[in-house]
């Protein structure tokens, strides 16, 4: 019996030196329905190819700065209207088709074109004009100025594609970027190779697999077997202490755009009275939630913004736990014996334990909380659609969205024409030091209004072998770039 | 013979056909619109709109039902909403490591069950019987997926003798492959076993008490031999149709193992799509899986009335 274990153990061993360091797994919860991130909203698409396989005219980095892409540099004209943008010479997308200033008008047209299926149709809305001067220049009129804009660019909605292989990206994505999409095996994993002609200069890794795996204590079973090198997104926060105690692993705990609220329908009784939307914000419990919900990783808001932004105001003061003031401010509004609301919660582990606590928070004022799981198919149609709800917990993962509060028809229903100004002010303004003012008072605007429940930003838990190197820390967007990613001690 | 198979294949066919109607039908009534999943948070309703029609989600409900069955007949069960690809092939290259998953966990549940019943049965009563039949109801008890998870600690973790999950597909290799199917097989097989060692010791317990079996004892045969030559093909006939039951439980009834095993099979297919309402992938999983345990339930018919020959004559 010894005897066998040792062979096997030296087969193993063999197997792992073969291993080359310099090609990596990592693992992913949720699949990609597709691979076409110019179509539909699934954020898994963007941690398979953004900035890997496709690329745009400009790129966001970890820290969620705007930085060239296929634009190499760009002027914008003084009224803030025209970008001309001078792009890289002698790119070429994986099929061999050269990359010219024509496939940034056709991209651009085929996103703002009438049936497109694109999610974020709203960034090209604004152009006027697409004016191809050259192969490599290319200009871009707006009907005004709009500080977002290239931000937006930015986005894995707004990648480069090729006419020839548009139509085919769902399941052959071409594009220009570091990494070749090689193969998948639907249901299991998604393999891309290095781009040995990549413009930029190729990335140190030869290729990367993304494994599927949905279940939490699966994702620690595969890092601890070693079958996994790193967890972008690692889906089980109760478990991330293990990994601290273990020195093979490095764990980094980050930020995404995701700012989890308790969404409140503003539009339906008694939700459209100010005063039970305070009395549930000094009801709330922040520090409970994060450690109850979160095991303690994740960082408290106070209104709908990214609180690693440079224009983030700190609101969770404005209405602090304090349960006699809840009661109060229930009383004046005629509620002093409570009522019966529903929390209706999609299926995301965020979601459905911080339901738990906040149905037990706002018991102790007297609002009897009925908690109804649902399937994001069910919540999407009930809450989002048909608005058919009272009380939801969803977490907003779009960078930089607080502009859905001017939108009167989404769903919480917040319909406020002083914010609505501060949007359209934040739109045409070209100033940054006028936008970002903007920006603060829309945070503060809508933490006063307490329109939501603002609870905490979602984190990113990072958790991969200590001798990887270059892995996004953040998700201001969602994206898994690799083109910096190589294994310490490797070759 | 031919009768019996012939009047078999009616009710085969007229069971699939019943069976399209009431899937197609519930599937229209699930709530949820598989466009507007795919949109997310995003407001926009016009793209919403524009995925809708391109998905072919338009139609009517008779068009697209029958658009349905003409195709499934031809072989083409349409492409698949979410992946965009053809459903066929995706069910295909699931049914690739479900099938083999699936006979991998009966073969080792029967060569495990088997001689523990067999055992059992024949010392009755002894310390022998009640150890085995202990365990049993142990394996019964145990919910497999709390044991595939403590085979992962073991045997992954901790001795890392096997990867904690992952299929490498087919083209990597048989032995590899196999390798990664087997802790699974053991989680999906050992309650199988569990239960049809239970069921086969209490069949030939009830053989063992035939009158046939007495004669076989009474013209000289030793009570093993009575049992092997005699008593086992009778005694496999309950088994039969419990291993029928199972294989077809088996092949989409192992979601939890499939997912804590992060293994691309057929039940997490059909999962994932409910939840994404990729209900074409659904409708055609479901269908295929019924056609599977009517044509199991008929092959095992066959098979009783070839261990049974007195239920091939009594259909004539």
């Amino acid at each position: 019996m010894k005897c066998l274990l040792q062979i096997m153990m030296i087969w193993l061993s063999g197997i792992c030196a073969s291993f080359g360091q310099n090609t990596i797994n990592l693992g992913l919860q949720l699949e990609p329905p597709n691979l076409d991130p110019t179509s539909g909203a699934a954020a898994a698409i963007d941690e398979v190819v953004y900035g890997n396989i496709f690329e745009g005219l400009v790129r966001i980095n970890q820290k969620g700065e705007v930085v060239p892409g296929l634009a190499l540099f760009w002027e914008l004209s003084t009224d803030g209207r025209s970008y001309v943008f001078h792009l890289a010479d002698g790119v070429k997308f994986h099929d061999g088709e050269l990359f010219d200033a024509e496939d940034v008008r056709y991209s651009f047209n085929r996103a703002r074109a009438a049936g497109s299926t694109n999610a974020k149709k709203y960034i090209f809305e604004p152009i006027v004009n697409i004016d191809v001067f050259d192969p490599l220049t290319v200009m871009i009129t707006l009907n005004h100025a709009r500080t977002d804009f290239l931000f937006n660019l930015g986005l894995g909605d707004a990648v480069i594609v090729n006419e020839s292989s548009a139509a085919n990206n769902a399941f052959n994505p071409i594009g220009t970027g570091p990494f070749k999409f090689d193969k998948w095996v639907r249901g299991n994993s998604i393999n891309i190779v290095r781009n040995d002609n990549y413009w930029g200069g190729a990335p140190s890794l030869v290729s990367a697999t993304f494994k599927i795996i949905t279940d939490p204590l699966s994702a620690y079973t595969a890092m601890m077997a070693g079958d996994i090198d790193a967890f972008p997104n690692y889906p089980a926060p109760e478990n991330l202490f293990l990994f601290n105690n273990d020195a093979n692993f490095e764990v980094v705990i980050g930020l995404t755009a995701g700012e989890t609220i308790l969404a409140t329908n503003n539009k339906k009784a008694p939700f459209d009275d100010i005063l039970v939307r305070k009395a549930m914000a000094h009801a709330i419990n922040r520090t409970e939630l994060i450690n109850g919900a979160m095991f303690g990783n994740a960082v408290p808001i106070g209104t709908h913004f990214a609180p690693d932004h440079p224009d983030y105001v700190d609101m969770t003061e404005l209405y602090p736990h304090n349960l006699s003031k809840a009661r109060e401010y229930l009383k004046d509004a005629g509620y002093q014996d409570g009522f019966t609301v529903s929390l209706k919660l999609p299926p995301p582990i965020y979601a459905r334990r911080t339901g738990e606590l906040i149905a037990y928070q706002l018991e102790k004022i007297g609002i009897h909380v009925e908690i109804e799981n649902m399937e994001w198919a069910q919540w999407i149609d009930q809450v989002l659609r048909n608005r058919n709800f009272d009380l939801t917990i969803v977490s907003h993962v779009e960078p930089m969205d607080i502009n859905i509060y001017a939108n009167a028809n989404y769903y919480f229903g917040y319909d406020n024409q002083e914010f609505q100004k501060i949007i359209a002010d934040i739109d045409e303004s070209s100033d940054p030091r006028l936008t970002s003012e903007l920006y603060k008072k829309a945070q503060i605007k809508i933490a006063e209004d307490a329109v939501n429940g603002y609870l905490f930003q979602l984190g990113k838990y990072g958790v991969w072998k200590n001798n990887v190197r270059g892995m996004w820390d953040n998700y201001p967007i969602r994206s898994n770039d690799l083109r910096n990613v190589y294994f310490e001690g490797g070759n | 013979m031919l009768r019996f198979i012939s009047k078999r294949l009616l009710s085969l066919f007229s069971t699939l056909f019943v069976a399209t109607i009431v899937i197609f039908l519930m599937i229209e009534v699930v709530p949820g619109d598989p466009a507007a999943f795919m949109m997310g948070l995003s407001t926009n309703t016009e793209a919403a709109d524009a995925l809708r029609a391109e998905l072919g989600l338009n139609a009517g409900v008779l068009e697209r039902y029958f658009g349905w069955v003409t195709g499934m007949l031809s072989g083409d069960f349409g492409i698949s909403y979410t992946y965009r690809v053809p459903v066929s092939g995706l069910i295909f290259d699931r049914m690739l490591v479900s099938v083999p998953l699936t006979v991998y966990a009966l073969i080792l549940s029967t060569v495990i069950a088997i001689p523990v019943g067999v055992i059992a049965a024949s010392r009755r009563g002894t310390a022998v019987d009640t150890t085995l039949m202990g365990v049993a109801q142990v394996g019964v008890a145990v919910p497999n997926f709390w044991f595939a998870i403590l085979l992962v600690l073991l045997f992954s973790t901790s001795l890392q003798w096997f990867s904690a999950g992952g299929f490498p597909g087919w083209e990597a290799g048989f032995w590899l492959c196999l390798k990664s199917l087997t802790l699974p097989a053991i989680s999906l097989a050992l309650p199988q076993a569990a239960i049809l060692s239970r069921v086969m010791r209490s069949s030939v317990l009830e053989v063992m008490n035939e009158d046939y079996m007495r004669t076989a004892r009474a013209k000289g045969l030793s009570e093993r031999q009575a049992l092997l030559r005699h008593g086992l093909r009778n005694a496999l006939i309950p088994v039969l149709t419990i291993l029928g039951l199972q294989f077809s439980f088996l092949l989409a009834g192992g979601i939890i193992i499939e997912s804590i095993f992060s293994i691309p099979g057929l039940g997490r297919l059909v999962f994932q799509s409910i939840a994404q309402r990729d209900l074409i992938v659904v409708k055609s999983v479901v269908t295929l899986l019924v056609m599977a345990v009517v044509m199991i339930t008929f092959i095992v018919d066959l098979a009783y009335a070839v261990v049974d020959p007195r239920l091939r004559e009594g259909s004539n």
